[in-house]
């Protein structure tokens, strides 16, 4: 047997959570005063994690290396999360959440799992509501729902386009109750630099202090991760730009091991890149595909002409466009899941055809819709023989109605007018499915510590699902881990305070400042910056929207070169022992540096291509699907889970076989 | 376009600072004014200055993390943006920037234009929240349906960033919009109005705790605040404050 043991219990799959509830060990109220639990991080899994085990009665230690908890990063969520209602009607159940989330993520994801996430679902919206989160309801006072990609029915509860911000604060407002009760003593503008392991298990953490550069020890008897996810591994993302790996790859390094590294969500619908100065890329929500239609030009001629600025898009009429993904995939058109989506845009922009400076955007054009809501209007109103500038008018009223707010974010940044112009988009990183292992009580493979939230690499396969990602994050903080941690805890219940002054915090502690001093002696000559855009350009140009064997070596020599030479050469400004924001970002990328090598070395180890994993090598050769992403069921059906062991080229794969009892696989078409 | 930039520049909360000019050229129009910012920190790091410390973090408005007073306006000239969304095309060649870190008595210092806004973080602790424990048998979500009218405008007040432009803006440094947000957005539910007679009354009491200035109704805060948090909060607050002490 593999040394993973994903702790699945046995019985039927709709019986799993309950009964597995049902045999948990507990801890009585009176012990949980006397166990200790640090948090880090307070994004949405964080946060409603900290909350709850504080309700329970433990005392938690929870971290964020932002000012307050509001700020961390699933506050820029936008479009909405998923939940099994069925408020609609639309025959939505817990199975169906399941079976979509499976398939949505190309079969690559534990049954499990994915389906216990489908049942608390709907817990999620109940809880949020009771806290006060001011969900969008309908003139009946009842929720309101908005449809997705990759699914049939509509689930997806909303706060405009601030669902993110508002869930996050409803996390933040039910910690806040439980700082005034004194349950969570809260760290502000702390990072963790390590996890302390005694006997084995995890019992603390190292983090500075980011305001005085103080080393500190915390002790406690499980560890949380709750740190998000890797995207800026490639520099340009749309996550916050203190984003990171940090507590990741420190817990990977001490024994947890990391899966699917490879399994990046590139979202096909981002403002593009406008200059070498760029310091992050803006999510244009998913929701504008449902009127928006994708195109590039068919003539070569054209292209240049609109860079050139000798003509403008709207002067190319319909049969001199090429809408692409109407033209590929006439079933989905332009509502393909993510990952076709981009890889489409990709293949048009390196043939040449994409539309600005840089070569890299196509057009999301709203006049159709425009001009289609204007007819509409027109009728509803009994407007008989209206102009053209009518219809537009009336169009542009209703598409103003539904996406005012994105529109007028476009024209902020783009300084362009989207109703007059079409908007110009281009694929983007924008989430981490793979992530640290976790078996099915969210522990990873250091005894006491867990992974929750973005951070680990649970729920969602090769790809994910949009409003999928807020949904696990509150699932695995207030409804998960809290019965399962309970498990590993109440063998903790005589264990006492675990001490910091000993030999393990003394050793942690000594690696974390002497990595500390060699940043802020180092006499280098390059900025941390000059070597993440490095790092960011090779895995964007060799690890991104498609990837082959030759590319994925080539990128981990270079990363590995890079490394190196960042380790010589790289120059830190100021002290440790002060608020130093250039030491932060050294010690992040420091870390990037080690990851992107395990990310090719995934990404070249698996030899299909699946969900947001493209590999060239792996597509269909004949028949309708021709050209399209092959996934192999037979050889591939497994999470890559990889144990450290040094550099990261030496790392051990260790395989757990994903079984489907519930599910058939199928090859996902959208043609 | 090249500018001229005069910067706060404050080692740490207990040392003096000042204010220090810098020179940034070549900058595009099309950058955002942190990316000029970044522009002009690789620049200071590659001559072996320190570079200048500002907090920043989503880089797209929401995260309410980014606070520069630029120009004398809190997120500067441009109106319903942040600093991370104004954008150097509101400037031109030869310009003269001032930057400063956001000033109130509750906000000190920390570094350059990084200042602690924890100040807010303990008006919330005080009363912004619901108690309701997390269990997963909370009463359905559709159970009490709340008018539209109500849940948008819940909405609109639950925008705030937190972000500290109102304070910032305040020539008494008063709290008031931030916290009349908050207490708006749970009066105008239903599930906020149990604990609202003390949810007012705490909120209100450790705002002045904490050293934030009366409101005498200037209305700066409304004009700065990037996310159109409007004055109607304050009066909603006020209202709830009349009739919490009324209460008792
Ligand atoms: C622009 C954008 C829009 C999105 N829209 C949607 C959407 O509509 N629907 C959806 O479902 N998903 C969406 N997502 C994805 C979703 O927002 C994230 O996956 C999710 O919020 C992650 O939550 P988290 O709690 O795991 O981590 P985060 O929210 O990233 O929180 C991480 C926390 O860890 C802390 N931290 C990190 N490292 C350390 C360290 N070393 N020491 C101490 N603290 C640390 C941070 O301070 C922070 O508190 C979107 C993502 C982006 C980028
Ligand atoms: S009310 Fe406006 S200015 Fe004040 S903190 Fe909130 S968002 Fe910022
Ligand atoms: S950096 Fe988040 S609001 Fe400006």
């Amino acid at each position: 047997m593999s040394v993973l043991d994903s702790k699945v219990p046995k019985g039927p799959l709709k019986d799993k959570w309950t009964d597995y509830k049902d045999h948990i060990d507990l801890v009585n109220p009176a012990n949980k005063r006397n166990i200790d639990v640090i948090v880090v991080g307070t994004g949405l899994a964080g946060g409603s994690a900290s909350a709850t085990l504080a309700e329970l009665g433990y005392n938690v230690k929870a971290f964020c290396y932002q000012d307050s908890p509001r700020r961390a990063h699933s506050i820029a969520a936008q479009g909405g999360i998923n939940a099994a209602k069925n408020y609609q009607g639309d025959g939505d159940s817990t199975y169906r959440l399941f079976y979509d989330t499976v398939k949505g993520g190309d079969y690559r994801s534990r049954e499990a799992n994915v389906y216990r996430l489908a049942e608390v679902s709907a817990n999620i919206i109940d809880q949020c509501v009771a806290q006060g989160v001011p969900f969008a309801r309908d003139y009946g006072g009842l929720l309101d729902n908005r449809s997705f990609g990759g699914v049939l029915v509509s689930r997806t509860f909303y706060a405009k386009g601030q669902t993110g911000q508002q869930l996050l604060l409803g996390a933040y407002s039910a910690m806040n109750r439980q700082i005034a009760r004194g349950k969570i003593t809260m760290n502000n503008r702390h990072e963790m630099l390590d996890v302390v392991k005694v006997n084995g298990k995890a019992r603390g953490i190292i983090a500075r202090n980011l305001i005085t550069g103080e080393i500190e020890r915390h002790s406690a008897h499980a560890v949380v991760i709750a740190s998000g996810g890797y995207g800026n591994v490639y520099f340009l993302s749309t996550n916050a730009m203190g984003s990171n790996t940090t507590a990741a790859w420190k817990i990977h390094k001490k024994g947890a091991f990391f899966a699917n590294p490879c399994y990046t969500q590139i979202h096909p619908t981002c403002i593009p890149r406008s200059g070498d100065y760029q310091s992050k890329l803006t999510l244009m929500s998913e929701s504008l595909r449902n009127d928006g239609r994708i195109w590039v030009p068919k003539n070569i001629e054209d292209v240049k002409a609109i860079r050139e600025g000798s003509k403008k898009p709207t002067d190319l009429s319909e049969d001199e466009r090429d809408y692409y993904l109407e033209r590929r995939y006439p079933a989905f058109g332009n509502l393909v899941p993510r990952d076709v989506a981009s890889r489409a845009a990709k293949e048009r922009c390196d043939a040449g055809y994409g539309v600005n400076a840089t070569g890299e955007a196509v057009y999301l054009d709203f006049a159709s819709a425009i001009t289609r809501y204007g007819k509409e209007q027109a009728k509803i109103q009994g407007i008989t023989n209206a102009s053209e500038a009518k219809i537009y008018e009336l169009g542009q009223a209703i598409v103003e109605a539904k996406y005012g707010n994105l529109f007028q974010m476009y024209e902020k940044i783009v300084d362009q007018n989207p109703y007059k112009t079409p908007m110009m988009i281009y694929p983007a990183v924008h989430y981490t499915m793979g992530g640290i292992w976790v078996d099915y009580n969210l522990m990873t493979t250091i005894p006491g510590c867990y992974a929750i939230g973005e951070a680990n690499f649970s729920d969602h396969g090769a790809n994910r699902l949009g409003a999928s990602a807020l949904m696990q994050g509150l699932a695995d903080g207030y409804f998960v881990l809290p019965y399962t941690i309970g498990d590993y805890l109440s063998d903790d219940i005589r264990t006492g305070k675990i001490a910091t002054d000993t030999p393990e915090f003394d050793a942690a502690e000594k690696e974390v400042k002497e990595r500390l001093e060699f940043f802020t002696t180092n006499k280098g000559e390059h900025s941390v910056d000059y070597y993440h855009k490095k790092l960011g350009k090779i895995m964007w140009d060799k690890c991104g929207m498609s990837r082959n064997a030759e590319g994925l070596k080539e990128a981990m020599t270079e990363i590995k070169a890079l490394r190196e030479d960042f380790w010589k050469n790289v120059s830190v400004p100021g002290g440790a022992n002060e608020m130093n924001p250039e030491l932060e970002k050294a010690g992040r990328v420091a870390d990037f540096l080690e990851l992107g090598e395990l990310f090719a070395k995934d990404a070249l180890t698996r030899e299909e291509s699946c969900g947001g994993h493209f590999r060239e090598e792996s597509v269909e050769l004949d028949g309708e699907q021709e050209g399209e992403a092959k996934r192999n069921d037979t050889d591939f059906a497994f999470v890559s889970a990889w144990e450290y062991k040094g550099e990261p080229s030496d790392a051990v794969l260790h395989k757990e076989e994903l079984e489907f009892n519930d599910i058939e696989l199928k090859q996902r078409s959208y043609k | 376009m090249n500018l001229t930039l005069k910067i706060w520049r404050q080692k740490s909360p207990e040392k003096k600072g000042k204010m220090v000019d810098y020179k940034v050229t070549d900058i595009s129009e099309h950058m955002s004014f942190l990316e000029m910012m970044d522009v002009l920190n690789e620049q200071l790091i590659n001559s072996g200055e320190e570079p200048v410390a500002f907090d920043h973090d989503c880089r797209e408005g929401i995260c309410g993390m980014c606070s520069m007073y630029i120009n004398g306006e809190a997120h500067g000239p441009d109106r319903g943006v942040t600093t991370c969304q104004l954008h150097m095309r509101m400037f031109k060649d030869g310009d003269t920037i001032t930057i400063e870190p956001f000033r109130a008595t509750a906000f000190p210092v920390l570094k350059d234009l990084v200042v602690d806004r924890s100040s807010f973080d303990r008006i919330q602790h005080a009363g912004g929240y619901i108690s309701v424990n997390t269990s997963g048998n909370t009463q359905d979500a559709n159970a009490t349906p709340i008018s539209k009218h109500d849940a948008d405008e819940a909405m609109d007040a639950a925008t705030c960033i937190g972000c500290g432009a109102c304070v910032a803006s305040c020539k008494n440094s008063s709290a008031m919009l931030f916290v009349g947000a908050k207490v708006s957005q749970y009066a105008l539910l239903p599930q906020g109005q149990v604990e609202a007679v003390d949810r007012v009354k705490n909120m209100v009491a450790q705002m002045d705790l904490e050293g934030f200035g009366n409101c005498t109704n200037t209305g700066a805060c409304e004009v700065e605040c990037p996310k159109g948090i409007s004055l109607e909060n304050i009066a909603r607050m006020n209202r709830e404050f009349l009739s919490a002490n009324l209460k008792g």
